[in-house]
């Protein structure tokens, strides 16, 4: 660990201090590292002048970064260290065409061709324009069949594949093959003004619109050294409240529809509406679009808005108790969700489980908790007493979550009113970055943690903008669910974790 | 049971009057621009130069609705002397060329086509394709089923099967890597069938315009009929088109 840079969440630093040390040692300090308790948040190839370097960003109680330079081969920390690494790896194989050796399950991550020109690692042909044309991992033997679901799924739902190998009922493998939602997002950033900048992170995963943009927003102004006012910050910590609490509940829905208890389900597909409606009330759009901008935010949070917030959640804090109450008393629904989908606390911390995901594990990482961003530092933390690792454990985390961020926004409220001194809204305008500077930002999405990460070069201009999804990290922790699990389980198992395909596909 | 019931009483009937009752939206909602024609061209040039989607034609005094994500940043910097934003969800139009606006928008009731509303007037099955979306535009097309707007109650259905639907609200700005599976979703229900196109994205390539990984826009896969801009549109903007275009005049 000595030779790793300890940073801090959203603090832009000098590229040259980040440390530059041969293969080996990379490969030592991060086996070290993640064996002893720590995770990747982020792990990604960049090149420059024709030489390739991959740059890792780690946590444990706090932020660490180290890089090296490689070849065009490196050794895979995935077959000899952590699952942890799996997918970046398989990621910097796909965006560089770097080809990390001894990976146990080399395969494409998004299907596109490699921004560097290299030959293609997977050997695929991208004119055709499928990324499930692979061949998939078989179980074979004569009572084995295969079941593949999606893209296109019965339901209004994001596309990807999902090709089950199973027993009669039973799945014994899961394989989940994204992609179909790939936009080019980190190839198409670096070229962008700074005024398109926002609205294309508020659409990365429109869920979690907040989430994303505060991150970049976040690391925007510390490139630039922009100043935030308290404001602003109260409101952004309110609208990613507000949009943890519309899809928790919208889960929660959604759960109960998934084991037919139709009752929970509409109640709370409508509650979920009031809180996009109050999202819309801040800033104009439901899901919080246009509502953070570099600098703070772009909309100001009155007292007529604030009333408006107060009464909403006065009138639908009980209503949400009592729908609660009424899913997780009934015997049929806790028949569904207990001992479904068990992820044991081993394996999700052996995968890096993040978010509610990582917490029904037991996991207690919170983002908001370690490394605080605007004002959660000053805010109370939640815990959970349900994490068997099961359906249950999940939704009961959200359940336990719903009820504290609506106690955050109270407080909040209350410190936003106490304010004394006026607010600016701010627009996008153009900003000066510091040249040849590296930050990356951490924050509690609803999901759990999403990242961003940017270098710039020597003009200021950005260099290489990486986005990690919470998602990025949970997929495989929906496809562990599913082993030994009854194939009707898999859409109550993956609507407990309810994943993002276009935060991970780009 | 009792539970059951109890809350039963405490949610009470949720659902809306509209088209019958209208709807007033928040006033922080941003629908139908209103646009002054006689604004200075100094200011629309600002406009449109502080416009991420590119959608201000300055000479012309115009927004195109099928790129604009309704930001509201234009309206704040020229201080609505361009253009503001009224609380008006009815954006749904028949031509890619009516978004492209001066502040009205042709209705839309009387440019559907009479076959349509004869055919699918009465029951109205839709497959929804997301391709590429973010997934804003595909929950606020969920959001429909929900009881307060309870889309079932007019005969409008979202269903599994492309066999089953009339035709495809196709959402995002179709990936390289969907268009395959749009298609052959397209090519799955059965003629005559409908194309819409919801929400900037599959209208114009959205945020993401300029990306080679995506095709942008859906027209120039499969001829669309009706076209619901926004970024997502407002589950009223999806209700307030569907019920214009296959119900109304
Ligand atoms: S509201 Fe539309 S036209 Fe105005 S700046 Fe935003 S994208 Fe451009
Ligand atoms: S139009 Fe906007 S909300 Fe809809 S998919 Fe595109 S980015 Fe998302």
């Amino acid at each position: 660990m000595d030779n790793m840079l300890k940073i801090t969440n959203g603090q832009a630093i000098a590229r040259a201090s980040i440390p530059l040390v041969p293969f080996e040692s990379f490969f030592t300090s991060l086996s070290t590292f993640v064996k002893n308790d720590g995770y990747i948040v982020q792990f990604f190839a960049f090149t420059e002048e024709d030489k390739n370097f991959i740059l890792a960003v780690v946590r444990n109680s706090d932020l660490y970064v180290i890089s090296t330079e490689v070849g065009s081969i490196f050794q895979s920390l995935t077959g000899q260290v952590s699952e942890k690494f799996h997918m970046f790896e398989r990621e910097v194989a796909e965006q560089y065409g770097l080809r990390p050796d001894g990976h146990p399950w080399l395969k494409m991550v998004r299907y596109h061709p490699n921004y560097t020109g290299y030959p293609d690692v997977f050997d695929n042909d991208y004119a055709e324009e499928i990324p499930g044309n692979y061949s998939y991992f078989q179980v074979k033997g004569e009572a084995i069949h295969e079941v593949g679901v999606g893209p296109v799924h019965a339901g209004i739902i994001e596309p990807g594949h999902f090709r089950f190998q199973c027993a009669g009922e039973e799945v014994l493998h899961l394989e989940i093959q994204l992609g179909y939602q790939h936009r080019g997002i980190e190839k198409m950033l670096p070229t962008m003004p700074m005024k398109r900048m926002p609205i294309i992170c508020e659409a990365i995963a429109g869920d979690t619109a907040i989430g994303h943009n505060l991150c970049l927003c976040q690391a925007i102004e510390s490139l630039a050294g922009m100043q935030i006012e308290p404001g602003a910050s109260i409101t952004r910590c309110i609208a990613l409240e507000l949009e943890r609490l519309a899809n928790h509940i919208g889960d929660l829905g959604a759960l109960s529809g998934d084991v037919a208890f139709n009752p929970p389900a509409s109640y709370f597909g409508r509650i979920r509406g009031e809180f996009l409606n109050l999202l819309q009330v801040l800033c104009g759009n439901r899901f919080g679009k246009g509502l953070v901008r570099p600098g703070g935010v772009a909309h100001i949070m009155g007292e007529e808005q604030r009333q408006l917030l107060r009464d909403k959640l006065a009138e639908i804090t009980p209503e949400i108790e009592h729908v609660c109450d009424l899913l997780f008393t009934a015997h049929t629904v806790l028949a569904r969700f207990e001992h479904t989908g068990t992820v044991s606390k081993e394996m999700a911390s052996d995968l890096g489980l993040v978010g509610y995901a990582g917490r029904a594990c037991g996991l207690a990482y919170d983002a908001r908790v370690a490394f605080p961003t605007e004002c959660y530092q000053d805010l109370p933390a939640n815990s959970n007493k349900v994490t068997d690792g099961d359906v249950n454990s999940r939704a009961w985390v959200r359940r336990e979550e719903i009820m504290h961020s609506l106690q955050l926004i109270t407080m909040l409220l209350a410190k936003h009113e106490a304010l004394m001194e006026e607010e600016k809204a701010v627009q996008t305008r153009p900003v000066n970055l510091a040249a040849d500077s590296f930050v990356v930002t951490v924050n509690e999405g609803w999901r759990g943690e999403v990242s961003h990460a940017i270098l710039t070069d020597r003009q200021g201009d950005v260099q290489r903008y990486k986005i990690k999804d919470p998602s990025f990290h949970n997929w495989t922790g929906l496809a562990m669910s599913l082993r030994n699990q009854g194939i009707s389980d898999f859409p109550l198992c993956n609507k407990s974790y309810n994943l993002s395909y276009c935060g991970f596909d780009l | 049971m009792l539970k059951v019931i109890q809350n039963r009483i405490e949610q009470g009937c949720k659902t809306s009057n509209y088209p019958l009752e209208p709807i007033n939206l928040y006033h922080r909602y941003r629908g139908l621009p209103v646009i002054d024609s006689e604004c200075s061209l100094d200011i629309v040039q600002r406009c449109a130069d502080i416009c991420p989607q590119d959608a201000i034609q300055v000479e012309a005094k115009t927004i195109d609705l099928g790129k604009c994500t309704f930001c509201g940043q234009c309206e704040v910097e020229g201080e609505g002397a361009f253009a503001r934003f009224s609380e008006d969800f009815g954006l749904g139009a028949a031509n890619r060329g009516d978004l492209i606006t001066q502040g009205t928008l042709p209705d839309l009731a009387a440019h559907s086509k009479q076959e349509f509303k004869k055919l699918f007037g009465r029951s109205l099955q839709l497959r929804q394709v997301s391709a590429a979306g973010c997934n804003s535009c595909e929950a606020d097309t969920n959001v429909l089923n929900t009881p307060f707007f309870d889309l079932s109650r007019f005969g409008i259905d979202f269903v599994a099967s492309p066999r089953h639907a009339d035709g495809i609200h196709v959402t995002g700005p179709i990936s390289k890597n969907m268009r395959q599976a749009l298609l052959d979703t397209y090519d799955a229900v059965p003629s005559p069938k409908i194309v819409i196109a919801s929400g900037c994205c599959s209208i114009s390539g959205g945020p993401f315009y300029g990306s080679d990984e995506i095709i942008g826009d859906l027209n120039s896969l499969i001829p669309v009929d009706l076209y619901i801009p926004g970024c997502p549109p407002h589950p009223l903007t999806t209700l307030h088109a569907l019920l214009k275009f296959f119900k109304q005049g």
